[in-house]
């Protein structure tokens, strides 16, 4: 066991074996951390969350710099399970980082992330590989981002939220099927719907004020527009209106330009639908409108600062900024762990009625 | 444990699309900050709307005055505000959120008594609106000095700003609300005069932080404490706000202040009366805020008599803080040399309800401590009767409950344990719990959630009238008592000390207070 300094300035201890066990592994924590506390006993483990991430190999390096980037909303154990072609045995690595306190009376938090290198015929019985490394009593998140589908079986008992990303997956149907087959064991977090979080804010507030309440049942014409890859996302955002305004979606049809088109039905009247792909630097959502029959239009599309909106009442046109900073894909991710601890009951209406419209 | 959950569901049943989002909407609105020049506004108004504007937490139409005395042009007040906002923003600045914060700032100079000032902001907001096309709510932000809440709130008046047809109007009025309870009770009169009761936000920041909210998820979302909470199983409980340092640069506020005024009346007794209320129907602003003047009324007010067997105050002297010599409390600049303010303030309370009577609250704050810390601490009853022999141990000692408020947020539970050996030997041990160490978001500034709040209506964490003025009654008779003892010599305690030896005097037999 070492201790190092990481690239972040903090302080960590460290423990690597290879052809180890479980066993061994969770020993090891419990010996770093009897150390640490003997050493400073201003110095307590986070206990929030544990993380399962199950990658290939070869993205071992860049998935656990992507967790890194995540900032303050890391999980409180990390077990990053690599795999790799032809491994038999169990290669682990323990990183227990602190920051020591700035207060000498004051107390520091310790992180731990534990690597595990697997093979691909560990994965069917990954449940007994994780589960003496967890901690007990804390909810377990279990994100697999290339595939590997047998680990969600294999870690079932274990889970209690799914982490998935449906821009993911190159089809969006596949990816709808996928998250709506996870919501029946365990809480589903998809980062798609996070990227849809801002402007669902920003669409609930527009029709927050009492007067323009009336204007919901006045939608006639949706547009929804989004980089090349965040198209489940284009429609989980229409699945959330359609869900939240009682529309009665039907699958929409694909043009040439790789275009949704169709309409959905809503009391009295027939709702345009339109989600399309457009050129843009970030990826996620690129801009919405709303329109409706009397003569209301509402456009929000991502520009510097947050986002620019656009509205067309009474025939007079007005643009102006709603202010925000973007998270990026780090902050999205790093939003997609907290959220492993809250429950958003909108989710899976908007996922069933996405999964209709496609 | 639980999160606290004590903001009420402000839209959700009318718009549908408000379920499942963690943020609710806010309506557009425009805010006139009174002081926008001031030490507050730079140091804590401004950050936190930049703050807000970053999260994207704020109204999709916003828009921002500032009012001061000093003569400056838009473009100036524009170029303070971001020098304010960089550098105390808790987050990186965004130069495009920045910008677009700033663009259309306005600043409107003149004297808070001067009808023109209220014409130009009735001009201003009428502009914006015209220019947003659409109504936006009114908040006033009176930041400035005490003297000028009457002011304004009056002139506001005179102006017809109190009130407008279509928006919600509201007024935040920073504390000190009031020197005493006659002035606390004149601002309030003056102040509803104009205003009803739900248009005034009185800001104690202190309801704003997350540590002191997480009082109430303590109480109420945990069954395990409630059946000990009350006199027969609590022996005393202790609130100590204990500051390392000294007045600083705040020499003419503290002096008119002392340590009573400036933590005591406002946040010691939040924290009694969050600690101790019963549980309320809802957290509805009205419902808990019911709920805590009853508590409140029911501390019973100290009569003159009693006022020094119940109240003790003190000043630092000079002493070592830190490891450095510092000068004592008459020796600071802009100091009085012959000053009678106290920094150190202690006072022992009673409730006289079902629930608590008898029971002693100790409440102790002061300046040039030893250290810094905020907690309280219950100490409960021994048990009925003690078979374990003590002999050769330090022995069973009561329960002890402590709720960390600050520096590090968390609660620590005293618990008597067998000491490892061949003999029954106990000594006490400790279960701390940090919430740094269960939660992994960072908490928000005070002044974020207290002005976004302010914007949605909110009024739960904002102190009410008779609120007030129940506060006030609970220390004037201290005060009164203080104010006319002008013979009596101050007592002393040097810098960096636990605080005069003398405050044991309050104490009942067998209490002690506890080391900081």
């Amino acid at each position: 066991m070492n201790a190092v300094a990481t690239d972040d300035n903090a302080a960590a201890d460290v423990w690597t074996e290879q052809d180890t066990t479980p066993a061994a592994i969770d020993e090891a924590l419990r010996e770093l951390l009897r150390m640490r506390h003997a050493a400073n006993q201003g110095l307590a483990p986070a206990r929030v969350l544990n993380l399962v991430v199950v990658v290939d190999c070869d993205f071992k390096d860049e998935t656990a710099t992507r967790l890194r980037r995540v900032g303050r909303y890391h999980a409180s154990r990390t077990i990053l399970c690599a795999v790799q072609p032809a491994r038999s045995a169990l290669d682990a690595r323990v990183v227990m980082s602190y920051e020591q306190p700035e207060d000498p009376a004051g107390f520091g938090l310790i992180h731990e992330t534990v690597e595990i290198d697997v093979g691909p015929d560990h994965l069917e019985r990954l449940q007994t590989i994780v589960d003496p490394v967890i901690v007990s009593d804390l909810p377990t998140m279990v994100w697999s981002p290339h595939g590997h589908e047998q680990t969600f079986e294999a870690l079932s008992e274990l889970t209690d939220v799914v982490l998935l990303d449906s821009d993911d997956e190159p089809e969006a149907p596949d990816a709808f099927r996928r998250a709506r087959s996870q919501l029946h064991s365990s809480y589903v977090v998809d980062l798609a719907w996070l990227r849809t979080t801002p402007w669902r804010e920003r669409l609930a507030a527009s029709f927050d004020p009492p007067r323009r309440r009336a204007a919901l049942q006045e939608i006639n014409g949706l547009s929804i527009r989004h980089s090349a890859g965040a198209c489940a996302s284009a429609l989980l955002l229409a699945g959330w209106l359609a869900s939240r305004l009682d529309w009665d979606v039907s699958p929409l049809n694909l043009t040439d330009s790789d275009t949704f088109e169709g309409t959905a039905a809503a009391d009295s009247r027939d709702v345009e639908l339109r989600i399309e792909p457009v050129q843009q630097d970030a990826p996620g959502l690129g801009g919405v409108t709303i329109s409706s029959d009397v003569g209301f239009s509402l456009s929000l599309d991502r520009g510097p600062g947050g986002l620019r909106a656009h509205t067309i009442r009474d025939g007079r046109e007005r643009t102006w900024r709603v202010l925000g900073h973007s998270r990026g894909e780090a902050g999205i991710l790093g939003e997609g762990v907290r959220q492993a601890l809250l429950r958003d009951p909108t989710y899976g209406p908007a996922l069933a009625a996405a999964a209709r419209m496609h | 444990m639980a999160t606290a959950s004590v903001q009420p569901a402000v839209h959700e049943e009318d718009n549908p699309l408000v379920a499942g989002l963690e943020r609710l909407p806010v309506r557009p609105t425009a805010i006139t900050i009174f002081g926008g020049t001031g030490d507050l506004a730079h140091r804590k108004i401004l950050p936190a709307l930049y703050n807000l504007a970053h999260e994207g937490a704020l109204p999709e139409r916003f828009e921002l005055i500032g009012i001061a005395r000093s003569p400056h042009s838009d473009d100036e007040f524009r170029e303070v505000a971001r020098g304010s906002i960089e550098r105390y923003s808790r987050t990186k600045p965004d130069p495009d959120v920045l910008d677009g914060l700033l663009s259309d700032i306005r600043y409107l100079s003149g004297s808070f008594d001067d009808a023109d000032v209220y014409r130009r902001i009735a001009q201003t907001l009428q502009d914006f609106e015209e220019q947003d096309g659409q109504p936006l709510n009114h908040i006033f932000y009176l930041s400035t000095a005490p003297q000028f809440f009457p002011v304004i709130a009056r002139a506001l008046g005179e102006a017809d700003l109190a009130r407008t047809e279509g928006v919600d109007t509201r007024i935040v009025i920073e504390k000190p609300f009031g020197y005493d309870l006659d002035s606390a009770r004149e601002l309030n009169a003056t102040v509803l005069d104009v205003f009803e009761e739900d248009q005034v936000y009185r800001i104690d920041h202190y309801l704003g932080k997350e540590t002191v909210q997480n009082l109430l998820a303590f109480r109420f979302a945990n069954a395990l404490f409630e059946p000990v909470w009350n006199r027969n199983y609590i022996d005393n409980v202790q609130i100590t706000a204990a500051e390392d340092i000294g007045i600083g640069g705040r020499a003419s506020y503290y002096e008119h202040a002392g340590a009573l005024r400036d933590l005591v009346q406002n946040h010691m007794l939040q924290l009694l009366a969050l600690l101790t209320i019963e549980p309320p129907a809802s957290f509805e602003a009205n419902r808990l805020r019911d709920e805590k003047v009853k508590l409140l009324e029911s501390i019973p007010q100290p009569k003159p008599r009693e006022v020094g067997k119940i109240a003790l105050r003190a000043q630092y002297s000079a002493g070592v803080s830190g490891g450095e010599q510092v000068p004592g409390y008459r020796q600071e600049e802009g100091v009085d040399p012959h000053s009678r303010t106290e920094t150190y303030a202690a006072l022992r309370l009673g409730i006289s309800n079902w629930r608590w009577a008898g029971v002693p609250f100790y409440l102790r704050t002061g300046k040039r401590l030893s250290r810094k810390v905020t907690e309280i601490a219950v100490t409960l009853k021994p048990v009925p009767h003690l078979a374990l022999r003590s002999e050769g141990s330090v022995g069973v000692t009561p329960n002890q409950l402590v709720l960390m408020v600050q520096p590090d947020e968390g609660v620590s539970i005293s618990l008597g344990a067998k000491i490892p050996g061949p003999r029954l030997r106990i000594r006490p041990v400790n279960m701390e719990f940090h919430y740094g160490t269960s939660f992994m978001s960072q908490s928000p500034e005070a002044y974020e959630r207290l002005i976004l709040d302010a914007m949605r209506g909110d009024a739960t964490l904002f102190t009410r009238n008779d609120e007030i003025e129940a506060l006030w009654g609970i220390i004037d008779p201290v005060l009164t008592a203080w104010r006319e003892d002008t013979r009596s010599p101050i007592r002393q305690y040097p810098a960096g000390s636990a605080g005069p030896a003398a405050a044991s005097s309050l104490l009942l037999p067998g209490h002690d207070w506890r080391r900081l």
